[in-house]
């Protein structure tokens, strides 16, 4: 319940937040992250405003993916994986021993690449996050699971026939039940790893107009191979080549006036 | 020359598969032709519906499966009672928890378990089980079902672990990483999203444990008392279908009725498993078409 008030306090104050000064939801210090002896990412030290949308951009294994993964820990299930430095989320290394990992994914949830819905109905989707929380009563997950919809910008799509297989809407539509499925266990990060990558131009603008909502009430991490993506929906972008963060500055001035050669020559498709 | 060489090859194989289905309709063929007699002299009524087996009787012979197929099912169900939690279990722990060492060593070992002959399965049953189970419930003798439960249990297990682990192991990860994502635990994104997932394959080793189960004849024959009565619980001595073919049918006088009720009885048998092999199939390729 404390979680639900701090949400709708949040939203109120929606609009004050980003005007204010900026606050740090997350912040990477001096991040170093191997696979086995490779190297994936090297000295990463990154702010992640709150409630901004930070763009992470680069060419196909810069470590871009690799970074996002990191805020999560999703990268703990990689055998042989070792993290230097840290991830603050509050003021609080996220990397610390006696960090609750659960608590951890709670409060920074994710969107994969591939749309990737339970092969159970909408509704289950939905109510997966909460029922492993502990939610039981049917009133209160009725009321999540239509409040994440709505969230979502899916209710309406959807609201006659949440009962039936996640996996029989579009593939569009399924990219947003992951976003409801997300927001109903109320993270207050969200992490986006090419969430538009398998979708057709109309949905691709569906969810971005999303993520310009969504950015009211959370903080959103998002990893684009689109730069006019990047260019579109976030406040702030970061560049990263080879595991180095190589430039990370507000959204426009990096498309416009990027200080390193490297993002200059990206950004003008010279490669990647 | 090099096209008619390819082109032998080709049929020596579909000659292969010919032969298979040959081999099949004629063993289907032989247990019908066989068993038709035994139908016509006993009628459908005596055969399926009576318990009494009694070939043998000069006066009243009976010709009665029901105690039998009870039997079997009873064996049968009590095998898959023990061994479906103990091998799924063990199938998700191979498949999700087990680091590669241990994984290493539980594979090859459940292979052996699958190599061990029957014939040493059912006397296991009858000088370690056997007395177990007797002072255990306090029974006089220890060859019951519930003994042939065991064993079947046992020799059903590999069937069931091999074949839930490859259903367990190609659960895509992305449903993992869902579940994971969200805040699960590993236990919980194990029971509430891969096992779930990959229901289709678990439950498709298990019919295909349970077709090995029904037709195991030697383990049966040994452990289970052999007792042609209808069973009244699982510590009784019964006799399955397949322990009343073995028996009787090297003593039995060719084309009498009694030799035609037991290929009746192998005909009900194959239609048996035949049935069960068939909804497996039929569950994994529903399986396959989700993926």
């Amino acid at each position: 319940m404390s979680n639900m008030n701090k949400l709708a306090s949040d939203h109120n104050t929606g609009k004050g937040n980003h005007n204010s000064p900026n606050i740090n939801k997350m912040e990477a210090r001096n991040l170093n992250f191997y696979y086995g002896d490779f190297q994936a990412l090297k000295d990463i030290s990154l702010p992640i405003e709150k409630n901004r949308v930070t763009a992470l951009i680069g060419p196909s294994g810069c470590g871009k993916s690799t970074f996002l993964r990191t805020l999560n820990r999703m990268n703990d299930l990689i055998e042989g994986s070792r993290v230097e430095g840290e991830v603050l989320l509050d003021g609080e290394n996220i990397y610390r021993k006696e960090m609750d990992v659960v608590e951890l994914r709670k409060k920074v949830g994710m969107v994969f690449q591939q749309p990737n819905p339970f092969p159970k109905s909408i509704y289950d989707n939905v109510a997966y996050g909460p029922r492993i929380h502990g939610v039981k009563n049917k009133n209160e997950l009725d009321r999540i699971v239509e409040e994440s919809l709505k969230g979502a910008a899916l209710w309406d799509d959807v609201k006659d026939r949440l009962h039936e297989s996640g996996l029989s809407i579009s593939g569009g539509q399924q990219q947003r039940l992951c976003i409801a499925r997300a927001l109903a266990v109320k993270p207050e990060v969200l992490l986006m790893d090419e969430p538009a990558s398998a979708l057709d131009p109309v949905a691709t603008a569906k969810i971005e107009e999303l993520i310009e909502i969504l950015k009211e009430n959370y903080t959103i991490v998002i990893v684009t191979h689109s730069m006019q993506q990047a260019a579109r929906v976030s406040d702030n972008t970061a560049f990263f080549l080879m595991g180095e963060l190589i430039e990370f500055d507000k959204t426009e001035k990096i498309f416009e006036n990027p200080s390193d050669q490297r993002t200059e020559d990206y950004i003008t498709g010279r490669f990647g | 020359m090099h096209q008619f060489k390819e082109k032998l090859i080709k049929y020596f194989f579909l000659l292969n598969g010919i032969l298979v289905i040959i081999i099949l309709v004629s063993i289907f063929y032989l247990l019908l032709k066989n068993s038709w007699p035994a139908f016509s002299e006993i009628g459908f009524r005596g055969f399926f519906a009576s318990a009494d087996w009694n070939p043998t009787s000069y006066e009243k012979p009976g010709y009665g499966i029901l105690g039998q197929v009870l039997s079997t099912f009873m064996v049968t169900l009590g095998a898959m009672v023990i061994a479906v939690p103990l091998g799924v279990a063990t199938a998700a722990y191979i498949a999700e928890v087990a680091n590669p060492r241990i994984k290493g060593v539980l594979k090859p070992v459940i292979e052996i378990l699958a190599g061990i002959p029957s014939v040493v399965i059912g006397f296991l049953g009858i000088v370690l089980l056997g007395p177990v189970i007797a002072d255990t419930f306090g029974l006089s003798n220890g060859l019951n079902a519930i003994n042939g439960s065991i064993l079947l249990a046992i020799m059903s297990l590999p069937t069931i672990i091999s074949l839930s682990e490859d259903a367990i192991s190609s659960v895509p990860d992305k449903y993992r990483e869902a579940s994971l994502g969200l805040g699960a635990s590993r236990w919980q994104t194990l029971i509430r999203s891969v096992l779930p997932a990959g229901l289709s394959g678990i439950i498709a080793s298990v019919m295909l444990g349970m077709g090995r189960a029904i037709g195991e004849t030697m383990t049966v024959l040994m452990a289970t008392g052999n007792a042609p009565a209808l069973p009244g619980s699982f510590f009784d001595s019964v006799r399955t279908m397949t322990a009343t073919i073995a028996i009787e049918l090297g003593e039995v006088p060719y084309n009498t009725t009694h030799y035609y009720a037991l290929f009746a009885v192998g005909l009900v048998l194959f239609l048996m498993t035949f049935i069960i092999n068939l909804v497996s199939d039929i569950i994994l390729h529903k399986y396959q078409e989700v993926e």
